[in-house]
């Protein structure tokens, strides 16, 4: 199988969101940058699985970015892919990127396109659906199980108030959540590896954007925290209903 | 010219998110002085003409037997949407709404922004504001396309209610045989789906062990809330992984949300900090928790939740 898997550098989890220059940009002072946890732990590792289930398989990863992204692909080299293609872009236009990714999907003949179900900046979840659809695939969104047997690809997606058991033919892009794999960790063999995988730069084909991000804004701060003994309880209760009315 | 919702449905009936994605499609469509219009794939058991209370004026109804799939359900949608002339599309950024509105942005060559908490500014362009850094930001984007897809986190608008009738428009269209199938569901039983929830109990490693959940969800009963709980919680299996909270795992807005046992780590907040009202039930002062809380209680949760469960029990029939 020939299995293709977004990828992207995100900030840390850890890290302290700030914006500069009026409110405009992302602040990236003091700024730890991580592969995409949902990319990294589930959709890259359910590749590998794949691959060491089928011999002659191929995993590739994919970014779109400058090569300040880099170091992140050498990570997800080092985890377990072949080989890596980066398109020489920087945008935070959905439609653009996913474009740009579908071409290149698209003329490697790829049988899987895994993402992970969103990035944990921007939070979009829109990636896979909309390569499926540059495409003209089928596309399963937040699978948190899949299995592949001669082709029949079976699949577990969440849906609200419960899930969904699928089947679907190759090829196929799907994205994925939790379950879908455990998290691996990249060991010094790999690490060594990934430094002669190849990792191939293209350029983009088009810069056309749809949307443009004017501001950014952080969460308003609460006020404070009103505390309640432990032997009133009653209190709580009292509060919640009467002051914020929400019981 | 038309703000065209999609209109989604589980089990035979129309989701409480989209209620929330027809006030804002109604809206929007306001703004726009158009009317709003709905798109229903399937077949429902709920009053669809009942859904012009919503704000929209005229439901489209495309039957069909096959199975939610994204590819061929988007096709039909598209349809639907050149039939309305609709300019903008609104979805619910819920599972169906994330398969569906990124493949109607590109039928259409539409900017699409997800994860949508308010309605747009249309006084110069279509700015909309929407969730960014798993809720430690918002980002204000423009949308510079003549078409718009806007998909709308779940929770963060309130279904305007108003007495209209929509009429019902039944489409002549026929899905093709989808690449994929639902050979079953699973469905959670009687459970509140956490991301539709309006109020939420979750619990942290504080509980110690899954043995000790049975507080959790008897309080969780006796107010009808949801319940979730923290990242190791889901890791250890102490609970299903749906309700691993945080900033990787679902992120959600309700209107409470009570914190047992839980520290209160970044990549938690993250998850829950665009809830109305927080509580946070901690044995120690110091947990950070305390900081993104309205309400606190130091104390050993084996002693305050029973006793919480209680009281609310005399205020709750
Ligand atoms: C990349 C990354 C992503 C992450 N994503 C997430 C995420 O999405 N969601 C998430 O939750 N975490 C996430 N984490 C983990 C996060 O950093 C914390 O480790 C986790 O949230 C801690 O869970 P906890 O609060 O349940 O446990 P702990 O940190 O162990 O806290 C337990 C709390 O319970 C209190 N307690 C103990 N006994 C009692 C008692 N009897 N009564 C009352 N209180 C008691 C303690 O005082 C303490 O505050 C992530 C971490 C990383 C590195």
């Amino acid at each position: 199988m020939k299995i293709l898997v977004c990828i992207s550098k995100v900030p840390d989890t850890t890290s302290r969101i700030a914006f500069t220059n009026n409110n405009t940009q992302f602040d990236e002072t003091d700024i730890q940058w991580i592969l995409n946890p949902y990319d990294e732990w589930y959709a890259l590792v359910k590749a590998l699985e794949l691959k060491e289930q089928e011999s002659g398989s191929v995993v590739h990863l994919l970014t779109v970015g400058t090569a300040d992204v880099d170091p992140i692909i050498r990570k997800g080299l080092a985890i377990g892919g072949d080989e890596a293609i980066r398109i020489n872009l920087n945008s935070a236009d959905s439609y653009l990127i996913a474009q740009q990714i579908a071409q290149v999907a698209q003329a490697g003949g790829y049988d899987l396109v895994l993402t992970g179900k969103e990035t944990i900046d921007y939070n979009s979840s829109v990636i896979g659906g909309l390569v499926a659809e540059f495409m003209n695939a089928p596309y399963v969104s937040l699978a948190s199980k899949l299995t592949s047997q001669s082709n029949v690809v079976s699949i577990e997606r969440e849906i609200e108030g419960g899930e969904e058991i699928i089947e679907a033919s190759l090829p196929l892009v799907v994205s994925c959540q939790k379950g879908m794999a455990e998290q691996r960790i990249a060991n010094m063999k790999g690490i060594m590896g990934a430094r002669s995988k190849p990792l191939k730069v293209v350029e983009p084909t088009n810069t056309n954007t749809q949307t443009k991000i004017v501001r950014f804004e952080l969460p308003p701060a609460k006020t404070g925290v009103k505390m309640v003994a432990a032997d009133n309880v009653a209190e709580l209760v009292r509060l919640l209903h009467e002051e914020a009315k929400i019981i | 010219m038309s703000v065209l919702v999609y209109i989604d449905h589980f089990d035979g009936h129309i989701k409480p998110s989209s209620f929330e994605a027809l006030s804002y499609g109604s809206e929007v469509a306001k703004l726009l002085k158009t009317d709003a219009v709905g798109v229903l794939i399937g077949d429902v058991k709920d009053d669809v003409a009942g859904l012009g209370k919503y704000g929209v004026k005229k439901v489209y109804s495309v039957a069909t037997d096959f199975t939610f799939d994204a590819q061929q359900y988007a096709q039909a949608i598209h349809e639907v949407a050149t039939k309305a002339g609709a300019d903008v599309l609104v979805f619910s950024h819920n599972p169906n709404g994330k398969a569906l509105a990124p493949r109607l942005a590109v039928r259409l060559q539409a900017g699409i922004v997800t994860g949508v908490v308010e309605l747009p500014k249309v006084d110069q362009g279509f700015v909309v504001k929407k969730t960014v850094f798993s809720g430690k930001g918002f980002a204000f984007v423009e949308i510079q396309s003549s078409k718009k897809v806007v998909s709308v986190n779940p929770n963060s608008f309130k279904p305007i209610v108003g007495s209209g009738t929509a009429t019902i428009e039944k489409i002549d269209y026929k899905l093709n045989t989808p690449k994929t199938k639902v050979i079953k569901v699973n469905k959670a039983e009687g459970e509140v789906p956490l991301t539709e929830a309006t109020l939420v109990v979750s619990a942290g490693r504080g509980l110690k062990g899954p043995e000790n959940w049975g507080m959790i969800e008897s309080l969780a009963h006796t107010i009808h809330a949801a319940t979730a709980c923290s990242r190791p919680v889901a890791d250890s299996g102490w609970r299903p992984h749906h309700e691993h909270v945080g900033q990787t795992g679902v992120q959600i807005a309700p209107d409470l949300y009570i914190a047992i046992g839980i520290s209160g780590a970044i990549q938690h907040l993250a998850g829950v900090n665009r809830s109305k009202v927080i509580v946070v039930i901690n044995k120690d002062p110091e947990a950070p928790f305390f900081k993104a809380a309205d309400y606190g209680i130091v104390g050993d949760a084996f002693e305050v939740v029973p006793k919480l469960d209680a009281e609310f029990k005399k205020i709750i029939k």
